[in-house]
Order: structure tokens, then sequence, then C-alpha cells
């Protein structure tokens, strides 16, 4: 029987099937956060059930915390105290918590990998929809919601029937000043933001495989954004790489039998999927959204199609159809969030700032994922060149992916963001975001308008 | 146990929008509560603040059960407190062209009744009740609905509808299988998860 990456790894984890019902499927790991989880803890607590397993769990903040340096105060009450009873929670339940005080605080999907936690094969979980970025690794990774989490803590397990299996294939190398956003972006832009529902996708191609751990999990990260369950890349030599030596990854001779076990999960040849999508990426462009969805994206040369469904989303950014997204005057940009919050990406950032200033009427936050990615970019004097160039660089957090901390786009403000949502509100009320790579977040901030290299063009008039 | 519920009945509410995301059901800046209600207040609130005619602001649907709702809806991230939300708005059930999936695993875990149906047919129901007072019954256990002139069968997932007809609570048959679940788990170890060093975070 041949297989593919996510039936091997389901028949790993199953544990009961029965006709007509949803299998029972074993959970290796689950990650939470401060938003999504006190409910979960009353509900098991409601019915005097403990936690299975505590040691297979790991709690961070990331969500509601602000990212200025005295983060340690925080000011809105609900969220001071939904962060207390994160705390309260992990210590009766002996749950390890990554708190604000920890070298590991971080946004939930930076800590997983950093920790290697996360490793092929796997089942890993999250109340949280980003929680494909850990199928980078080979893993089945897959948000949750609140009741679900409930069963992980009570069973150690979930109810799930068995997902279709997309592969999606990039054919042709990413050519120079892509990255693997705007490889996620453009599959999101051609298959639309329901084409994947039901489906985790497999990620192959000689472009995914020559990805680096960091970019894999970029492109993991949006699968959600196309409707999948989730999207994983078969583990490699890379994979094992970064695993190695990390805190949670086997040591010695598990080491060994570890990998072989990695090894034999790739997809069989010749395999079945339940669909098949070929791309090619030959030609790609920085992609940038323009519209309140993700799939309502770009290349950065072309202009906003005409469509009579989008009358909505145009008039909320204040766009017309037939407009160039390029030379859009911004006012913020943002670099950050768990799609696009790692070293590489702010190595990528600070390669394109270095010696340069932001334009003047440009905000730039750059925020990075967790603890251990601030501490190397300031090893590296990342955090110098960020300053000079006129960049904020902040603690570590979600920050401007969502306005449910301090840190929001003002209303009517434009922003260039490194993010995965660009939903009407995401970034803060009435504000208008344009989802980008990194590299073309840091150009545009420097310009002052969009663009994806050293700009030398005039910045386009606002549409009115 | 929970209560069983069998038949759900009452009246429509049209809001044939495509892909409402769990953003707009409920923005993130009302997720820092730790309960399960209280978010109804803020539920669409972008919408009812945007367009005085919006299905939710009209006095006729206040008392409304059921909501007819267009394409992908529920998509975005994992809150289950858009689930919440749309129950303490007082809907049971949902009839739309197609429903994001964490959405739907969310819905099914709280009881909220979620009908796939083909777009023309969500068109069909929603323009009745936009003219007229459209009310509908489901039947739980038949998998069918109907207004006072069709019947409509649909598809109905046998465990949700297992669970929800005879009151079965999730997690209760989820633990019904604890000890074949700690052997699972127990057998992995070593073969197939190799988790070394836990509590080295802190
Ligand atoms: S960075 Fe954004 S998408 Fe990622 S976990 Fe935080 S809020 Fe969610």
């Amino acid at each position: 029987m041949k297989n593919n990456i996510v039936e091997k790894i389901w028949q790993q984890h199953v544990v009961h099937r029965q006709a007509g019902f949803p299998d029972v499927l074993r959970i290796d790991f689950a990650l939470l956060h401060e938003v999504t989880s006190a409910q979960a803890f009353a509900m098991i607590e409601r019915k005097n059930l403990s936690v299975q397993n505590p040691e297979h769990f790991l709690a961070t903040i990331d969500h509601s915390i602000p990212t200025r340096k005295n983060r340690h105060e925080i000011y809105d009450k609900t969220a001071k105290n939904q962060i207390e009873l994160l705390r309260k929670n992990c210590q009766n339940h002996g749950i390890p918590l990554c708190d604000l005080d920890s070298s590991h605080q971080g946004i939930v999907h930076v800590v997983g990998p950093e920790l290697g936690i996360t490793q092929p094969g796997m089942t890993l979980v999250c109340g949280d929809s980003h929680t494909a970025t850990h199928g980078a690794f080979g893993s089945l990774a897959f948000g949750i919601g609140t009741s679900t989490l409930a069963h992980v803590f009570a069973a150690g397990a979930i109810l799930m029937k068995q997902p279709k299996v997309m592969r999606v294939h990039f054919n042709g190398q990413l050519p120079a000043n892509t990255y693997a956003k705007d490889m996620i972006m453009y599959l999101i832009a051609q298959i639309g933001i329901g084409g994947a529902t039901g489906h985790v996708i497999e990620y192959t191609g000689e472009a995914v495989t020559a990805l680096s751990m960091e970019q894999r999990m970029t492109l993991c990260n949006m699968s959600i954004e196309c409707g999948a369950i989730a999207g994983l890349v078969a583990p490699d030599e890379t994979t094992f790489a970064y695993i190695k030596d990390r805190p949670y990854a086997p040591k010695g001779q598990q080491w060994e039998t570890a990998k072989s076990y990695w090894q034999s999960l790739s997809s069989d040849a010749g395999c079945r999927y339940d669909q098949t999508i070929e791309l090619d990426i030959t030609d790609l462009q920085p992609q940038v959204s323009w519209g309140t969805n993700p799939e309502q994206s770009i290349a950065i040369n072309q202009v906003i199609p005409f469509s009579n469904k989008t009358k909505e989303s145009l008039d909320y950014v204040k766009l017309k159809s037939a407009q160039s997204i390029a030379g859009l005057t911004i006012d913020w940009a943002f670099v950050g969030s768990c799609t696009n919050g790692r070293i590489e990406d702010l190595r990528v950032v600070a390669d394109i700032l270095a010696g340069h200033k932001i334009a003047k009427q440009v905000t730039m936050y750059i925020v990075p994922g967790s603890e251990q990615v601030m501490h190397q970019a300031q090893k590296e004097g990342l955090d110098t060149i960020f300053t000079e160039a006129g960049a904020e660089f902040r603690m570590p957090g979600c920050s401007m992916c969502l306005g449910m901390n301090d840190d929001k786009v003002p209303p009517g403000s434009r922003c260039i963001s490194s993010t995965n949502r660009n939903f009407i509100g995401r970034q803060g009320t009435g504000s208008i975001t344009h989802l980008a790579s990194p590299a073309t977040v840091a150009f545009s901030a420097l310009a002052g308008f969009i663009t994806s290299s050293y700009a030398e063009q005039q910045p386009q008039k606002e549409a009115s | 146990m929970n209560t069983a519920i069998k038949q759900i009945k009452g009246l429509c509410a049209p809001m044939m929008i495509d892909d409402i995301d769990t953003d707009i059901i409920i923005p993130a800046q009302y997720l820092t509560q730790t309960s399960k209600d209280g978010y109804g207040q803020y539920a669409f609130s972008r919408l009812k603040q945007a367009d005085a005619d919006f299905v939710l602001n009209q006095q006729k649907y206040q008392t409304a059960k059921i909501l007819i709702a267009g394409d992908n809806f529920g998509c975005g991230s994992s809150r289950e407190h858009a689930v919440w939300a749309i129950q303490e708005l007082g809907f049971q059930a949902i009839i739309a062209p197609s429903f994001a999936d964490i959405f739907s695993n969310n819905a099914r875990k709280n009881g909220l009744v979620l009908i796939d149906q083909p777009l023309e047919i969500c068109e069909l129901l929603a323009a009745a009740a936009q003219q007229n007072d459209l009310i509908i019954s489901i039947d739980l256990v038949n998998a069918v609905f109907k207004t006072d002139q069709q019947t409509f069968p649909f598809v109905i997932n046998p465990f949700f509808q297992h669970c929800i007809t005879e009151g079965q609570d999730e997690l209760d048959y989820l633990c019904s299988h604890l000890s074949e679940i700690k052997a699972h788990h127990q057998n992995a170890k070593g073969q197939t998860i190799f988790l070394a060093g836990a509590g080295v975070a802190q």
C-alpha cells in the first residue's frame, strides 16, 4: 500500500476507529497561550478531570501583552486578568509556562520549533489557527478551538475525521528578491481563501526543499488562509539539522532511532492525493495584498483586478480597480508575527535598512517573534541598524498582527505588514493592511510607498 | 449528559455575505475575557455600526434562531468565542453554502447546528426571509428541514447527530476510551515520540 505522509502520520495516531464516528486521534503535544485556554481549563475543572501528561504541554504569553520595554505593566485590566489566570492554571495543572521573564517567551509558533518541540511525524495542536506553521517539520499540526483543547487536556486525544490531502507542487526556483511569503501568497491568490477547505496540504517541489526551515515555516503558516486544516513539508536533512541539539530534541541513541523513523515518513512514490495543484514560480514577483482577505493579492507590478464582488473591500481600503499597488503611500510598516518574525526575516530587513533612513511619515515597528530571536538580533547588531534607520525594535509578542494589545494601526492608516491576515480591522479598528514579505515591507518603509526595491519612482497620489 | 435536541424551529435571519470571518463575528479586542459569555453584545459590531439596516439591527429579526449566510462562513481564526457569540445572539443553526473547518468543529462541540446547502437554495431562503417571516423547522433525527412549503434534506455528520439528539457529551465519549489512549501513548514513547528534556523551557 502506497501512502502519503499525512496517511502515515494518521495511521500512527489512530487509537480507535468506529464506522460513522470520527477517529480517536492521539495528540503528542499541545501548545497554549493566554487567549484561548482559560475556558478549556474551566471545562475540565467543572468535570473534575485532570490534565494527562502535563509535560506534553507548553504555554506561552504572546497575544495580549504589550511590546514596550516595561511590558510587565499591563494597563488593560481584562488582559492582565487573562494572563494571571494562565499563570494560575499552568501552576495548578503542572504545565510549563514560558512567562515574561523566561528566556523562551515568545509567539507560540516561534517558541515551539525553537525548543525542538516540533518534530516530524507528531500530532501537534494549539488553540490557534496558525498552528500549521509547525508542519514545516513534517508534523501534522493544526489549530483547534477551546473545547477541543479541553479534550486534549483530559484525554490526550481528540475526535477527528481523517482529512483529505492536497498536494501543492511548486515548479521552478524562487527568483531573486522573492521568498516563501511570496510563494504562499501566490498560492492563496490562485486557489482562494476557501480553496483547500477540508484538506491538509503537502508542499512539494525543488523550490520547497531548497527553503530553509524558517522559510518553510512561513510557507506552512499561511495554509489556513486558503482554508487548509494544515500544511506540511516532508522532513529531510534540513529539518534534522535544525532540530538537532535543541532542548526537546532526542539525544544519543534516541537521535538515531528518531531519525530513521522520521525518514520513513515521506510520501511513497506513486501515492494517492485527493487533489494536486501545480504552480510555476520561475517568474514569481513579490506579492502584495490589496484588499481585505489574503486572496486579494497581486504581484507588485500588477494592477488591482476588476470584479463586481470586491466593491466593499475596495471602499474599505480606499482603492480602485485598475490602480497599481506599487507606489501607494504608506503610514506604517510592520515586521513581525509567527509568519515572518524570525531571525532570518530580521536579517533580510537589516540588510535592506542598513545605512538608510525610513521615510519621514512612516512609523516602523520591528517585533521579534521570541526572546531568543531578540537576543540573536542584538548579538548580531541588527537592533542598532533598525534604530539608526528610524525603526522601533520592540519586545517579543504578537504585537500589531492582531488588534488585541497596545500595538494598533490607527484608524484610516495604511500599513505594509509581514503578517498573515488583512481582514477588516485586523490590525486595529479602521486600519488598512497590505500583506507582503519582510523585504517588501523594508523597501516600502524606506521609500514611504509600496515598492520591492530601492525605489527611485515617485509615490502615486492616493485614490480619493 | 447534555440536553438532547431533536428539533429546532424558529425564525430565519438573512445574511448573504460571503467569507464572514471570525474577526467580523467577534473582533480580537474583545477576546481578553476569560468566560464563555458576554460576547453576544459585541458580535458583528462593525457591520452593525456601519449599516443601520444591517439584518441584526432590524427589529423583526431580534428573535431569529436560524441564520441564512453566505459562502465560507467562519473563516479565519480558531477562536471559539465566535460560536459562543452567535449562540448568545439566540441562533441555534446556520444554513450556508460552506463553512470553514475549525469553525465547524467548534460549532459541533457547542451544539450549534451547521447545514450546508447549495448557493441557490440559500439565496432562495434568504429572499424569503427578507420578504416575510420565514419559519424553518429542522428535524435532526431525519436530517431534513422544512419551510411551510418545502422539505429539504441535508447531510449531517453521524457522530454529531448522535451527540446532539441523544445529549451525548463529546468529552465523555472520548474519556470512555481513556485507557486505550493511555496505552497508545505509552507504546509510542521512544518509538514514534521522541520528546526529551521536558521542563527545560523555564
Ligand atoms: S503572530 Fe498573529 S497570527 Fe501568529 S499567533 Fe500571534 S496573533 Fe496569531
